[in-house]
Formats: C-alpha cells, sequence, structure tokens
C-alpha cells in the first residue's frame, strides 16, 4: 500500500499531482491510500507517495470535461471520491472506460456527484441571506451570511458573488470555509458559526411581508416548493417560518373568498366609465386621407384581423402618378406596419429603380391590409388571401384610389390584379397591356416579385427578372408619356406634376 | 385615509401582483459588475431564491407600482369595479426596495407592473423611470422585467426595452370575443401590436448584431431576455385547443420566449360574470407540458390538439404519453435505432435522457438494465420500445395500457 497525503479536503491541485504521478508509475488503484494530511491513517506502516519530478516518458492526456467533473467532485462529501476518482482515471488512461458511457458505474457515480455539487453551488447562490453589519471607513457596506452548504462548495460558489456584489464588503461564513471579500481579494479561512453573524436586519420584515403577500392560498402545492426548496435549507431563510401558518390557514383563506358575498361595483367604475363614453372618438371620416388610414386600422371586416398584429395601410404621395397594388402583408410587413418592405418589397425597389421609376414618388399599397398565415414552430407562413377576401378589403383599396387618383396601377400577381379588377384573371392573359379600368387610371398586371425569389431554377429566375424589368419599364414609358389626369377623368382634368 | 407604511404598500402592492405567473430571470445578456460602481449580474441562467407554498418561484420582486387602474378587466384583482384596498409606491420607494433586496440576496432583480392610471402613456413612463433610476442612477444590473402597457406610445415601448432584460405584454384571454366581454378597454389586435413593436426592435438588434464589422462592438442591447406574455386558463369558455393554437401564432409571430398559462384563481372581490372556482391546476399543468412538447419535443400544434377530446386534453395522463396511446402504430420503437428526434417522441424520456442515450449506445448495445440507468423510471417508457433482450410483446397493444398509468382511485372530497 502506499498512502497518498492531500493537504486539505477540498484539494483539487494536489489530487491531481499526486494522481499524475501515480499514474506514470502505472500504480493500481487499490494499492493507494488516499488520506488528508494530518488525518489518522489505518495503515501506519505505509510509505507516503512523492511524486517523482522528472516528467513521464509519455505524456498524459485526459479530457477537460474530466478535470471540470473531478475538481466539482472534490468538493463532495462522499470519502471514497479521492480513490474513485483515481480509480476512473486509471481506467479512462487504460481505455476500458469512456466519459460518455453513462450505464457504467463508476461514470454514473461520477455524474451524480457532480450533479449533487452543482444543485449545491446553485443553491448556495439562491440561498444565501446577506444580513446589513454597518458601514466600513471607507463608507462601504457591509454584509454577512451564515449558511450550511450540503457539500464543502463555498470555494466554487463564492466568486459569484464576488461578480454580483463587487462594491460591497461581505463574509459568508460556513462550518467548513468562511469567504471574505473586501473589495481587493476574496480570501478563504477556516468556517465559523452561527454566531458570527448578527441575528437580524431591518430589511428582514419586508421581506417576509413580500413573502407572505405573494403566496396565493387558492394554489397550494407543497411538493412542488419542497422539491425545489428542501426543508434541509429552511432553518438559515428568514422567510421559512412563515411556511407552516401559510399552510395551514390557505385553505379557509381560498374558502373564504369563494364565499364573499358579491359587492357592490366600486363607484369609480361607473364614473370612469361615463367618463369614458363621453370621450369616445367620433367614427373616422371615410372623406380624407387620415380618416381612411385610422377606419383601416379599426377594420374588423372579416377574420383575418383576429391573427395578424396590424393591418397595414398603403403609403406614399397623396397625389401620387403610379400605385403600386401588391398582394398583402407578409411577416415583416406585418410586424413593421408597412407595406412591401420585406425581401420581396426590396427585390421590388431594386428593380423599380433599374427601371427608372421612384418608389418614394408612388403609392405603394396591398390588396388585403392583413397578414393570413400558418404558424409553423418559429415562423408564419403566408396564405394565399381567398376571394373572400380580396373582395371584402376591395373596400379599402377603392377608397384608397378614389383619394390617390393614380395615372397608373401596377397589380403584382393575381390577387393584386382581383382586388383593382373585383374578377379573377389570368396573368398570362393580361401581362404586358395596359389598360384604362372602371374608376379611372390605367393597370398594368405583373408577376409578385415573391415570385421571383421563389423560382429554384435560374435560368428561369433570369427570364422571369428580365419580363418583370421589362413590365416595369413599360410603366416608366407609359407615364412618361401621360400626362397626369388625362386618364378618363372627369372635372379633375388639370395636370398635376409630380 | 392614514398615510400607510412601506409594509403596509408592499402588503397591497404585491398581493395585486401575484397572479401574473411569469418569474423568469434567465436568458439575457451576460453580465457582472466587475470594475464598475454598480450592482448586480445576470449569468444566463436564472435563480430561484425562494418558494412559496403555492409551488411558484420568488425570483423577481414582483410588484405593481400602484393597483388603481381606469380599466375593467373582469378577471383582474385591481379591476377599476373591485373594492380593494389601493395603494401606490413612489418610483423612490421601488428602486430602493429593490436594492435593499437585491443587496441582501433574496432576488434577481425586479419584476413591476402596474394599473393603468392617468392614461396608459403616463403609467408607461413612471415605469420607465424606476427602470432608469435603477440602471442610471444605482449602475443596477440585476435582472429587470416590465410589464408593458400594450396600449402605450411604441416609444416607450422603445425606451422600456433599453434598459428592461425581459418585456411582456399579456394576452390574458385566447380569443378576441373573451377579451370583448371581459377586458371592454382591451383589445388583442392593440396587444399583437404591442408584441410586434418589441419583435421589430429585438429584429433590428439582431440585424445590427449580424452586420456589424468589427466583431467586438456591440450594437445597444434591446430587451435582451426577449418578451413573454401570460394566458389566463380557465376563465372564459377557451378549449385547450383554442389555448394551444392561440400560442403556437404567437410564439411564430412574436418570437415569444415563453407563454404563461395562468390557472384562473379566485380573487377577493370577484366580478359577478366570473364567480370564483377552484384554480383549474392540473389543466394548466397540461397545457405546459403541451407547451414543452411543441417547443422542446418536435410536436406540432396539430400533432398534440389530434388527441384532445373536443379540443381538451387529457387530465389522467400526460399530453406525450396520450398521444402514443393513441398512436401506438408508431411504436415500439428500438431505443438502440431510433433517431434523438424519434427518442422524443417515446413517453418517458426527455432530451436529457435522449441524449444519454444516443451517447451510451455509441460503446454498447442498450439493454433494458442499461436504459434504467439512464432514466429515473422504466414504467412508462417499457411498453414503447425495444431494447437487447427486451421487446413489450403483446405489452403495447393491450386495450387497457392506459389503466397502468392511471393513479390509483382516490375519494372525492365532500367539501368542494
Amino acid at each position: 500500500m502506499i498512502a497518498a497525503e492531500l493537504e486539505h479536503e477540498t484539494d483539487f491541485g494536489g489530487w491531481r499531482r499526486l494522481a499524475r504521478g501515480l499514474l506514470a508509475e502505472a500504480i493500481a488503484p487499490d494499492a493507494v491510500d488516499w488520506k488528508i494530511q494530518g488525518a489518522p491513517s489505518d495503515l501506519l506502516s505505509a510509505a507516503t507517495f512523492q511524486p517523482s519530478a522528472a516528467k513521464p516518458a509519455s505524456p498524459m492526456r485526459v479530457s477537460k470535461r474530466f478535470i471540470d467533473l473531478a475538481r466539482r467532485t472534490i468538493c463532495h462529501t462522499d470519502p471514497q471520491r479521492f480513490a474513485r476518482l483515481y480509480h476512473i482515471l486509471f481506467r479512462l488512461q487504460a481505455r476500458t472506460l469512456h466519459i460518455d458511457q453513462v450505464t457504467d458505474d463508476d461514470i454514473r457515480w461520477l455524474m451524480s456527484c457532480d450533479k449533487a455539487v452543482r444543485r449545491d453551488i446553485h443553491k448556495t447562490h439562491a440561498f444565501v441571506r446577506f444580513r446589513e453589519t454597518g458601514t466600513d471607513p471607507d463608507g462601504r457596506e457591509t454584509f454577512a451570511a451564515w449558511f450550511e452548504p450540503t457539500h464543502r462548495t463555498l470555494e466554487l460558489s463564492a466568486p459569484f458573488f464576488q461578480r454580483r456584489f463587487p462594491n460591497m464588503d461581505w463574509i459568508i461564513v460556513t462550518p467548513d470555509r468562511t469567504a471574505c471579500w473586501d473589495g481587493r481579494s476574496l480570501r478563504f479561512s477556516e468556517g465559523g458559526q452561527r454566531s458570527d453573524v448578527p441575528p437580524d436586519d431591518a430589511v428582514e420584515d419586508q421581506w417576509r411581508t413580500y413573502f407572505r403577500s405573494i403566496f396565493n392560498p387558492a394554489r397550494l402545492k407543497i411538493s412542488a416548493m419542497t422539491s425545489e426548496m428542501p426543508r434541509k435549507y429552511w432553518k438559515n431563510l428568514p422567510e421559512a417560518d412563515l411556511i407552516p401558518e401559510l399552510i395551514a390557514t390557505a385553505p379557509t383563506r381560498a374558502r373564504s373568498m369563494q364565499a364573499q358575498p358579491l359587492l357592490a361595483p366600486n363607484p369609480l367604475a361607473t364614473h370612469l366609465d361615463r367618463q369614458r363614453a363621453a370621450q369616445a372618438a367620433p367614427a373616422p371620416t371615410l372623406e380624407t386621407f387620415a380618416g381612411i388610414r385610422s377606419a383601416i386600422s379599426a377594420c374588423q371586416r372579416c377574420p383575418l384581423c383576429k391573427d395578424a398584429s396590424q393591418s397595414v395601410s398603403g403609403e406614399g404621395p397623396e397625389d401620387a402618378r403610379l400605385m403600386i397594388v401588391g398582394e398583402q402583408p407578409g411577416d415583416q410587413e406585418d410586424i413593421a406596419g408597412r407595406p412591401l418592405m420585406g425581401p420581396a418589397g426590396q427585390l421590388l425597389d431594386t428593380m423599380l429603380a433599374e427601371a427608372g421609376l421612384d418608389r418614394s414618388a408612388a403609392y405603394v399599397t396591398n390588396a388585403v391590409k392583413h397578414f393570413k398565415f400558418t404558424p409553423r414552430g418559429k415562423r408564419r407562413m403566408h396564405q394565399r388571401p381567398n376571394a373572400g377576401e380580396i373582395d371584402t378589403c376591395r373596400w379599402w383599396l377603392d377608397l384608397e384610389r378614389q383619394q390617390v387618383q393614380p395615372d397608373l396601377i401596377i397589380a403584382l400577381g393575381a390577387s393584386a390584379a382581383r382586388g383593382v379588377l373585383g374578377h379573377s384573371v389570368r396573368i398570362s392573359d393580361v401581362r404586358g397591356k395596359i389598360q384604362p379600368v372602371p374608376g379611372g387610371a390605367s393597370l398594368l398586371v405583373t408577376v409578385h416579385p415573391a415570385y421571383l425569389l421563389r423560382l429554384p431554377d435560374a435560368d428561369r429566375a433570369l427570364t422571369e427578372r428580365q419580363h418583370f424589368a421589362q413590365d416595369l419599364r413599360m410603366a416608366r414609358s407609359f407615364l412618361d408619356g401621360a400626362v397626369k389626369g388625362t386618364n378618363c377623368r372627369e372635372g379633375n382634368g388639370a395636370a398635376k406634376v409630380t | 385615509m392614514a398615510r400607510r407604511t412601506l409594509i403596509q404598500k408592499l402588503e397591497i402592492l404585491a398581493d395585486a401582483a401575484k397572479y401574473d405567473a411569469s418569474c423568469a430571470s434567465s436568458g439575457s445578456r451576460k453580465r457582472n459588475s466587475v470594475g464598475t460602481n454598480g450592482i448586480g449580474s445576470t449569468e444566463g441562467m436564472g435563480i430561484c431564491h425562494s418558494y412559496a407554498p403555492d409551488g411558484r418561484c420568488i425570483s423577481l420582486l414582483k410588484i405593481l407600482l400602484t393597483n388603481f387602474c381606469i380599466f375593467d378587466c373582469r378577471y383582474c384583482i385591481n379591476r377599476s369595479s373591485s373594492n380593494v384596498q389601493r395603494e401606490r409606491f413612489s418610483v423612490e420607494e421601488v428602486v430602493k426596495l429593490t436594492l435593499d433586496f437585491y443587496k441582501r440576496n433574496y432576488i434577481e432583480g425586479l419584476f413591476l407592473s402596474s394599473g393603468i392610471i392617468r392614461s396608459p402613456n403616463y403609467t408607461m413612463e413612471q415605469l420607465l423611470e424606476v427602470a432608469r433610476s435603477l440602471r442610471e442612477d444605482h449602475g443596477f444590473r440585476g435582472y429587470i422585467h416590465l410589464k408593458t402597457i400594450a396600449e402605450a406610445d411604441p416609444e416607450l415601448i422603445r425606451l422600456a426595452g433599453k434598459h428592461a432584460d425581459r418585456l411582456s405584454v399579456n394576452v390574458e384571454l385566447p380569443s378576441e370575443q373573451g377579451l370583448t366581454h371581459y377586458a371592454p378597454e382591451k383589445s388583442g389586435q392593440t396587444i399583437r401590436k404591442a408584441m410586434a413593436d418589441i419583435r421589430y426592435e429585438i429584429d433590428n438588434v439582431k440585424d445590427a448584431k449580424a452586420s456589424r464589422i468589427l466583431k467586438r462592438a456591440k450594437p445597444p442591447a434591446f430587451a435582451p431576455g426577449g418578451q413573454s406574455t401570460q394566458m389566463i386558463v380557465g376563465a372564459d369558455a377557451s378549449s385547450d385547443a383554442d389555448i394551444l393554437n392561440s400560442s403556437a401564432r404567437l410564439y411564430a409571430g412574436y418570437g415569444l420566449k415563453r407563454v404563461y398559462y395562468s390557472a384562473y384563481s379566485p380573487v377577493p372581490d370577484a366580478s359577478a360574470d366570473l364567480p370564483p372556482i377552484r384554480p383549474p391546476l392540473i389543466r394548466e399543468h397540461r397545457l405546459y407540458q403541451a407547451d414543452w412538447m411543441f417547443r422542446f419535443y418536435g410536436f406540432t400544434t396539430a400533432e398534440i390538439t389530434s388527441v384532445a377530446d373536443n379540443g381538451m386534453l387529457d387530465l389522467d395522463v400526460d399530453p406525450k404519453l396520450s398521444w402514443a396511446l393513441r398512436n401506438r402504430g408508431l411504436f415500439p420503437m428500438d431505443i438502440n435505432r431510433a433517431s434523438y428526434k424519434e427518442l422524443l417522441r417515446i413517453p418517458g424520456l426527455g432530451p436529457t435522457s435522449a441524449k444519454r442515450i444516443v451517447a451510451a449506445r455509441r460503446h454498447t448495445r442498450l439493454t433494458l438494465d442499461d436504459l434504467g440507468r439512464i432514466v429515473r423510471s422504466l414504467k412508462t417508457v417499457r411498453p414503447f420500445i425495444t431494447a437487447s433482450g427486451w421487446s413489450p410483446g403483446k405489452l403495447t397493444d393491450t386495450a387497457d395500457l392506459k389503466q397502468r398509468f392511471l393513479p390509483a382511485p382516490k375519494q372525492l372530497d365532500l367539501f368542494t
């Protein structure tokens, strides 16, 4: 037998050094007796192991994951931890074990120790309760806490408090160790006792009041509480002694709420109701642009308003010569509240510019004002509006057309064409022709830019893009040729210059 | 009215806040106070500093700035027609309370909400002032969750996201009819618009982050902990399917971190058209399980609701088991061959055990014994899998398989 001597209970550095030396000499795990310096050993005669200073012939490698696990497991209270860790290390080196072999008893032990230690650290972060002890000469507030961790984890848990409270002085006293932060360094020393920490703090009453008030007596779920806040922690939690009484009185409190007779409503409510009625906004007028916009934003003419974020009205100059009608807002338009600004809108912008058309001079809107979609995981998939929805929403498009009185309308896609015309057309039948439409203006029907983005075949996409560009150029030359107001419009003959 | 002490105010305004289920303090940007003259940290994982006997964790100081409210939402304890005691904190009081609690390690931060006083904008400005003061006057780096007043100006929402880790707008009721009936001053579209405004700002930051040239340059954060919402379960007539479909749309539309389901609970001085009931806690639990299936187990809402008779999830067994019992044709699955995604569909296996199975079977063919060392209990898993040396035989298809999972019959309580 060889004795491997560690300096203290959580001496990970020592364990690592010794384990390396033992492995270099290929000493089997069951030939090593691990002990703490000064602790009585049952093997009095065993020689104390001294790792040789010489470098081992072949470098030893073990995964960082094992090192992390071992560092935490050393803090566990299992008295066999040093030996067992060396045993696992020995097996890992001999390649008779892999760290992922979760069905192996050694790995299971390692994982359960690690879990227990991590939980203990987490619970320390959660359940340490500081009490104020005054201010130090530099004016820094000083705090102290008494805590009893399950394992020897204070050195692993204390740095958290240093990062969180660097500008207060604090000590955390546990039975084994004491951590002390003075604004410069975090120091550890011998453990202490409960009486090292003041018995109360003025703020504790506020905290206890909060704890009592935030509890809902109508939904008692004691096991949900104790599984996360086991009773062993209660003795150091200032709020915990309220728990038995809260549990005992909960059923009565819940029943008394249920049995409470109905009271007359607070007169305040009636007063507020009257006030609101007096202030109710008048129905928006449909004579002005602002009126139409606000009416659109309140639209409930079809069920699409139930799921969309907002209605998206058109935007652009009220006297634009060109009106561009898309299908409906997409995901991004629905979020931003602006028409044609997602990927398809950006493509449209580029191509309009290439054709010499200025989007900011055009009135851009959609045939349908609300986004229609089905959710799929983290995305909303666009759904084509049906004829009924387009026809319902035509009411708004017509109002917008009346206000803008454009010379030319470009309808992007079949839905937009239906929105303008009131009946379905096949794009291939009407494409490439500019035709007057009822209600003034001429209409050019082309594809929706989203269609160009969807084409998987690169050659096809290029041809379609050129075709689309050609349509836009046609719109441009139409607008260059025509003078505002010459198009089947009565009474408004004077040319507006845009 | 005599002026109440801080403790009395706290009693009223914490009581008024307890019906909001959210308490998360996780998922924000990592930061601490080292090298600053401030206080506080958020390190990714949230911490629950205490638990109340209702099983809910206490992570944040959850209070209302005031419980005066001009709205009359029937399900709410603070509605204008209620006769509860009314109180109001000053901005300084909330700031001091938060810091005092934080320094003693009682909390991770503040969850501040409010009844609506004067106007939505005024109220939102008050909430903002608390957050601003904590961040700017006191260098507070703990967690701040601000309840967003949906009716407030979008510009105020933008400012809120500058200071808050998380923003939330409560949907409260899953259907528009429910809202019209029980919360006449609210509208679903206003709520969704507010969520859209928040997503818009969050997306902007994401875009800015993705397109920066200097990788070390961080764009200013906007609500790095994302947004969440809450739905009340059992107040209106919505079915579980309605609720889950509504959640699916919200998750897809606004990138929500969480939808909280809160069983409608009796409140003091309840409204006449919403009599106090026993909170449907099991239903709430099943909805959370379904929500998890949707977010972490790869199930679609349609799959989950396909086993909900009349739109209601089975209260006796969890929704994943319920789904498996109705789709036994897919089982048993071989745990030595099934993909990770398939493993997640087996009742009794979660992401952790599925990952362990995938790792462990690289080294050995797993037996039922091996599996017993990986999962907590084999009872649920056994009928749905084959393993080395184990086949469930006829067990998978026995008619009374569901009965095996039911809890022992219990005598009914005479007094409920």
